[in-house]
């Protein structure tokens, strides 16, 4: 009698959601597989089955493969150095100091503002001659870098960018981590000798671990999914340099007007962050439960 | 009370807006709409509502929605989406690159089609051949130029005379140029260049268009006709890149690395670049902010000054009525009046592609202020349509990758063109 | 903030806080100092220039950033709207309504927390191009209506209201909705700000999906706006792009620096699960 209640009222309490879900995350991810398998519709050419020629010509696609290893570079710089920075920030103000609010809304800021807006200041501190960065390096007679436009510091300005943004922002989980560890549990470490450095390797690191776990993953996510920086700076070059994959997806999708194959990349990306999922469901989730 | 206030009224407001209709339809018969892009600066929304407002007031019979779509990018999207939605504009201002796209997508009908009394051709034969060329393909007049610019160099005169140049006499073949260059470069105690010579800009987006302009000072062509086929392999074009390489590496006239359309203005205002390759669109702006005296000159040659062509035609979609399409087709002769694009000209600095125009008043008083405007008239003849192809947007991209890459130094030029041509040639085989 | 901080910071630590905020403050600035000078003075530094709003003025007249700003007023009112309304309804039913295979569902919800609309854009456009909803605000804010985060969220909030007031309610004959409407939602009042704040400001910065959906002034928020303001054929005139760019940040900005303490602690509740 119960149950029968629970799932008239539940279902229709869900239908909401899981209609909207299935519309919108997993009906695309199915049709998303389907479409990979077939040409792109042009004019009067309907799309045709074509079994795997889109994943072969995946393979086949330096631009692909670039924006791979471009994408895993960003992603192996951004996540732990904004999050060391993350944690070094989250450590100042938990102690206490003068103007700590000021501090802490200093870290935070750039975390509210829109990427794109925020891009359209970079441009002018990277812009060469003129923009303060080379004007600073200037003073060394390291002067006229183009540095978003040359290959090899482009992909490293936009990293600057992803870890000034990103890194106020795992400040607060950092944040409210460190003050959940007693503060009496600190005082008995330091009263029996240890120094900050042992308190902090031997009790802080140990205790925020699942927070540093959660952050990273967030982080992941991020990494594959924020592209406003490239499109408002870069478009990918010079010579695909800044090219990510969400971007090069774009490009293909919205630019070409290749469905079919944005489809095969669409399908590709899944599968990265289906590890994600796997990495964070079979490994974390141990970790964060006890919470 | 036969029926309530409120009822009475709605009945009323029923009956006005249907009033209201019948006198639209009865003196509108045909209803098009306008699709069109805003590209440069100044109130541009305003001055096309006036251009549409005078021909519904010469043609009482057609009513035009002009409908504001965005940048070209843009209005190519929501164009192609509305066809194939099924409800196409049947007018729109698009890119002339975009001609090919157009066509394999099967969405436009050819304006030449139209043009059938000898009227009409007379006005055809009255575009200047440059920009007709564009056009052009399959035998076939697809589109009419409309918003058309070329690209220009602009020199600070105030460096060429401090480097102690005639600051009249603006290069006119490769060596010249960078003779001239070299002279107005300047250095600081410390070794440090305060002022290049030249800057083209080599960003995504910018690259292929100038690059088209050295090509053809090369006497190299880039492309077909059908668009069906690159020569980016040819030595001509690989000498042509070659040189833009070696302004900045061997010359040291030119900012390393990519240089940048959106800063280049900006650059050559604060005198940091003393010659750059730009649009004539940029003219008003630079004659607003510069401090110094600049000139216009047309683009040198390696030996045969050329320079490129770029911006939108008119279009006509196919999915329309007759009578759409005939109206369509009248507002575009209206358009392309030698008096509209004389004003068009003068509010935006786009290029009118009609010779006529430039025998208007309007034209010749714009002339007298601002006579650095004719250079882009004079360099018409010697220029080049823009690079485009079937897959436009695909090929333009590996082009662009490709001269990144050889302005960075991470390809030889001719590494870089002969993989960009095998890429292109992978995406072009199947329309040939 | 707790007041059991641990200690006071030294002299070093301090200095190396302060250091860092400042380095991180400084590209926005120098932001606020372009904007407010005329552009020949945009590139050298000089405190002394006049001080000026010409920039903001052209801006206003060169674009309809006061529409765009309606667009993403309207998106973000939207979203938040729909989101509350459907996730605490899905909530609400995964705490109090369990049935069999509903903890299947919910592992099923969770998917959306990993891929996000942004990944699925393709499918997505052309499942809007069906339903006729492109270039709507509607279109741009439907992926978006249910929210994995805000399920979750909700559901950690609903089951830690304890059972005796439920059946409190019960037992005065409440029904299921005023249930949910005198007990849980009051109860989860800061879990609603949180959330709340952490939408607004995730949608307002929205920018990919709703650059691929719109291309008219009636629809596009002030992201894409800003976008399309930034790249013109005659290139960057930095006092002018930087004037803009404050603009669109401008009244989240506001809100952030106000509301400074309930948008950090808000974020911090939304953080720990």
């Amino acid at each position: 009698m119960r149950d029968s209640r629970n799932v008239l009222y539940g279902s229709l309490l869900l239908l909401p959601a899981a209609v909207l879900l299935w519309i919108f995350t997993y009906q695309p991810i199915l049709t998303t597989l389907y479409h990979s398998f077939f040409s792109t519709a042009k004019g009067k050419r309907a799309a045709v089955f074509i079994g795997v020629d889109n994943y072969a010509r995946m393979i086949d696609d330096p631009v692909f493969w670039q924006a791979l290893s471009n994408n895993v570079v960003y992603a192996l710089v951004t996540i732990p150095v904004s999050m060391a920075l993350a944690l070094a920030m989250a450590l100042f103000v938990n102690g206490r100091m003068a103007g700590q609010g000021i501090v802490r809304m200093a870290y935070f800021t750039p975390t509210v503002l829109p990427m794109v807006a925020v891009a359209n200041i970079w441009l002018f501190f990277y812009a060469p001659s003129h923009g303060p960065i080379d004007q600073f390096l200037g003073l060394f007679g390291l002067g006229h870098n183009n540095l978003l436009g040359t290959p090899n510091t482009a992909l490293w300005a936009l990293i600057v960018i992803t870890i000034w943004k990103e890194a106020g922002f795992f400040m607060i989980f950092y944040l409210a981590a460190l003050q959940q560890i007693s503060p009496t549990l600190i005082e008995a470490a330091r009263l029996e000798g240890a120094t900050a450095l042992q308190v902090f390797r031997r009790l802080t690191v140990p205790l925020i671990m699942p927070t540093t776990l959660f952050v990273m993953v967030n982080a992941l996510i991020g990494a594959f999914r924020l592209v406003d920086h490239v499109i408002a700076l870069t478009k990918g070059g010079p010579d695909n340099s800044t090219t990510l994959l969400l971007f090069y997806l774009y490009e293909v999708g919205f630019q070409y007007w290749d469905t079919g194959y944005a489809a095969t990349l669409t399908v590709f990306l899944l599968v990265v962050l289906a590890v994600v999922a796997l990495f964070q469901f079979g490994y974390l989730d141990k970790k964060v439960h006890y919470r | 009370m036969l029926f309530n206030k409120r009822s009475a009224l709605r009945l009323t407001a029923i009956s006005l807006s249907y009033l209201a209709l019948s006198a639209t339809t009865a003196l509108a018969e045909t209803k098009i709409d306008f699709y069109y892009p805003v590209q440069v600066g100044g109130p541009v929304t305003k001055v096309i509502d006036g251009y549409v407002e005078k021909f519904m007031a010469a043609n009482p019979d057609i009513a035009v929605a002009p409908i504001y779509a965005g940048n070209y990018n843009d209005t190519t999207t929501k164009a192609l989406t509305a066809a194939k939605a099924g409800t196409p504009p049947t007018v729109a201002v698009l890119l002339a690159t975009d001609v090919f796209t157009l066509i394999d997508e099967d969405v436009i009908e050819p304006v030449g089609s139209f043009a059938t009394s000898a009227e009409d051709k007379a006005w055809i034969d009255g575009f200047m051949p440059a920009y007709l060329k564009s056009a052009q393909t399959d035998g076939q007049l697809w589109s009419v130029p409309f918003q058309r610019s070329t690209a220009v160099l602009y020199y600070n005169k105030q460096a060429f005379k401090d480097a102690g140049l005639d600051g009249e006499k603006y290069p006119t073949t490769w060596e010249e140029m960078v003779a001239a260059g070299k002279a107005v470069t300047a250095k600081d105690a410390n070794g440090q260049v305060t002022r290049w010579g030249v800057g083209i800009a080599g960003n995504v987006g910018s690259a292929q268009w100038l690059f088209g302009a050295l090509s053809a000072q090369n006497s190299a062509k880039l492309v077909n006709d059908e668009g069906t086929e690159t020569y980016l392999t040819d030595l001509k074009v690989v000498e042509a890149l070659q040189f833009w390489v070696d302004l900045s590496t061997k010359d040291g006239i030119h900012p390393p690395g990519i240089f940048e359309w959106g800063t280049a203005p900006a650059d050559f205002l604060a005198g940091r670049v003393a010659m750059i390759w730009h649009t004539t669109g940029n003219l008003t702006n630079l004659r607003k902010n510069a401090t110094f005296e600049f000139g216009v000159a047309p683009f040198p040659g390696h030996p045969t000054p050329a320079s490129v062509l770029g911006g939108g035609n008119l279009y006509i979609f196919k999915d329309a009525s007759d009578e759409q399409k005939a109206a369509a087709f009248k507002l575009i002769k209206f358009l392309t009046s030698d008096e509209i694009l004389a004003d068009w000209a003068v509010q935006t600095g786009y290029v009118a592609p009609r010779d006529d125009s430039w025998k208007t008043e309007t034209l010749k008083t714009y002339m007298v202020e601002a006579p650095q405007a004719l250079v882009a008239l004079e360099q018409i003849p010697d220029s080049v349509p823009e690079f485009s192809t079937h897959e436009n947007a695909r090929t333009t991209k590996i082009l662009n990758d490709a001269l990144a890459a050889a302005l960075t130094g991470n390809k030889t030029p001719a590494e870089a063109l002969g993989d960009a041509q095998a890429e292109i040639d992978k995406v072009l085989k199947p329309y040939r | 903030m707790s007041n059991a901080t641990p200690a006071n910071s030294t002299v070093t630590v301090t200095i190396g806080a302060w250091f860092l905020a400042l380095l991180w403050v400084s590209p926005l600035l120098y932001a606020f100092w372009a904007a407010f000078h005329p552009s020949s003075h945009g590139a050298p530094f000089g405190l002394f220039a006049p001080l000026t709003l010409d920039n903001f003025r052209e801006v206003l007249a060169a674009a309809p950033f006061p529409r765009y700003f309606l667009n993403t007023f309207l998106l973000v009112t939207l979203i938040l709207t729909c989101q509350l309304v459907v996730c605490t309804m899905a909530a609400y039913a995964f705490v109090c309504f369990p049935f069999r295979g509903s903890e299947v569902l919910f592992m099923l919800v969770l998917i959306q927390l990993m891929i996000m609309p942004e990944i699925l854009l393709v499918e997505n456009y052309r499942t809007l191009a069906a339903l006729g909803l492109r270039d709507t605000i509607l279109g741009m804010g439907m992926p978006y209506l249910a929210s994995a985060f805000g399920i979750f969220l909700f559901r950690q909030t609903f089951k830690s209201v304890p059972k005796e007031l439920e059946e409190a309610a019960r037992l005065e004959g409440a029904n299921p909705l005023q249930i949910l409407l005198r007990v849980f939602v009051p109860l989860a009042k800061p879990t609603y700000v949180a959330f709340g704040l952490v939408t607004v400001s995730y949608h307002w910065n929205n920018f990919l999906w709703p650059l691929v959906v719109t291309n008219s002034v009636e629809t596009r928020p002030v992201t894409v706006g800003l976008q399309v303001f930034a790249t013109v054929e005659q290139g960057v005139d930095w006092s002018r792009v930087t004037a803009a760019t404050l603009l669109s940040v401008a009244p989240l900005l506001i809100a952030f620096i106000i509301f400074q303490r309930q948008f950090v602690q808000s974020f911090m509740r939304a953080g720990i699960r």
